[in-house]
């Protein structure tokens, strides 16, 4: 547990000294819902339809983008070597590493997510929720993205293939989380969807770290 | 696990391989041949769908196909990440791009099937989009598999992202399943209708028996191309060396 923590506070550290590169995916996020309206025309009526799907959709996006990164830089120095030869077990270290990307990358983007609902006119009642679900589903996200990131360490062309390989497997996710804003805008229940997108979570948290570090340590073999 | 590395060796393989090939490929000819003639002049056309109907001898094997590969897929990329299994390796690789035209192969049916029927070449049903998901699995598979100039590091790398992918498969089809009966409640004509008939399920079951043959056949005839292929890289690298 110490080491998980000190790891986790080591690239917070790395993190915070980038400065601004931190907030480059919230504004790929805000840009990237701002541009909905000048495609699909402004008027409110529409935008409250999609403004679930849509925030939901650039929020997986904008995950994607951070996730290249998440092993990358330490891949090339070296450093994630010397992390695989620490008596830790690697799981461990990577799980560290999925709450860091969440924290960077999830957290700031479920801040920024109640300005762009007012922006694209959604109904008052799906603010809660989509915040909520937003808790519920980043996570699994950073968790799904991991694998991905260990898998393309070392090849040609990692963001393109990454971006392949991950948002299939996103699908569920953005299914329940627009699911459950619909449904508490219409007035239904929600809880259905949000217990099956906190299953998805509690059985990624095992599986994923374990299928990343299977990934990371063969991709040090070599 | 004596048998399992017993093939390990791609020579061993061969050996056993390339005898079976004519014969397998003479099975697929026959059961494609005789499937194809009772599926487009003997069996009945539909009372509604008409002529249309037999396109479904062509579609529903190479959906069956689509998934049958996926498995197969990760069960020979299971067994070369396992035991380090050379054949294995390549029966995946080669499995990968065979599995992910027969996907194509049924959308694009499905897709003709659709336009007179639906009249749309294209609805968001629930089985369509789990197939047009499972494509995007398959090309995923097999550009992490050429992504590297290591092939053996492309080989783990893609088994560990087949097996991924396997464990998501069932939880894909729950959610789309799901997503589609919430957006669009039963708008698609179904294919209720009397049950089949055996002037229809005799060259149906013909066809999927010569569509698993046909994967069968191509397989072992691109196994042995990729082994061959191999063993001259090796060999031209030698000569450079020497």
């Amino acid at each position: 547990m110490g080491h998980f923590i000190q790891l986790v506070r080591r690239d917070l550290n790395l993190a915070s000294r980038q400065g601004f590169d931190n907030f480059m995916v919230v504004a790929f996020f805000v840009l990237a819902v701002v541009l909905f309206p000048f495609g699909v025309g402004p008027e409110p009526g529409i935008l409250a339809r999609i403004s679930a799907g849509v925030i939901w959709v650039a929020a997986l996006m904008a995950s994607m983008l951070s996730l290249e990164r998440l092993f990358l830089a330490d891949y090339e120095d070296g450093s994630l070597e010397l992390l695989v030869l620490s008596p830790v077990s690697l799981e461990i270290l990577v799980l560290a590493k999925i709450c860091v990307h969440w924290l960077t990358t999830g957290l700031p983007l479920i801040i920024a997510a109640p300005l762009l609902a007012v922006l694209l006119n959604m109904e008052i009642e799906g603010f809660g929720i989509l915040i909520t679900a937003l808790f519920i589903g980043t996570p699994t996200l950073s968790l799904l993205g991991a694998v991905g990131a260990a898998l393309v360490l070392g090849s040609r062309r990692g963001g393109v293939l990454l971006s392949l390989l991950i948002l299939p497997l996103f699908i569920p996710v953005l299914i329940f989380g627009v699911s459950a804003v619909d449904a508490a805008i219409s007035g239904y229940p929600m809880k259905a969807q949000l217990l099956i997108m906190a299953a998805f979570f509690l059985l990624a948290l095992p599986l994923c770290p374990w299928a990343a570090a299977v990934a990371i340590r063969q991709s040090l073999e070599e | 696990m004596a048998m399992i590395e017993k093939y390990a060796n791609p020579n061993r393989f061969l050996r056993i391989a390339r005898p079976l090939i004519p014969w397998i490929g003479g099975i697929t000819l026959l059961c494609l041949g005789i499937g194809l003639y009772l599926a487009l002049f003997v069996s009945p056309a539909d009372y509604q769908q008409g002529e249309s109907v037999r396109i479904i001898y062509v579609h529903v094997p190479a959906a069956w196909m689509a998934m049958f590969c996926y498995t197969s897929l990760v069960i020979s990329a299971g067994v070369g990440l396992i035991w380090k299994h050379p054949v294995a390796e390549i029966a995946a690789r080669e499995t990968a791009s065979i599995g992910a035209i027969f996907t194509f192969l049924a959308l694009l049916t499905g897709s003709l099937w659709g336009k007179p029927m639906w009249g749309t070449w294209w609805v968001w049903d629930a089985r369509l989009t789990s197939m047009l998901v499972l494509l995007f699995l398959y090309i995923g598979f097999m550009a992490l598999n050429s992504a590297f100039d290591n092939a053996q590091r492309g080989a783990k790398a893609s088994a560990i992202l087949a097996m991924v992918g396997f464990i998501n498969i069932p939880i894909i089809k729950f959610s789309v399943d799901w997503w589609n009966t919430l957006h669009q409640p039963a708008s698609v004509i179904r294919m209720d209708g009397p049950s089949i008939h055996s002037s229809m399920l005799i060259p149906l079951l013909l066809m999927a028996v010569g569509y698993s043959f046909f994967y069968l056949w191509v397989l072992l005839i691109r196994m042995d191309s990729a082994i061959t292929a191999g063993k001259i890289r090796t060999l031209r690298q030698r000569h450079a060396q020497a």
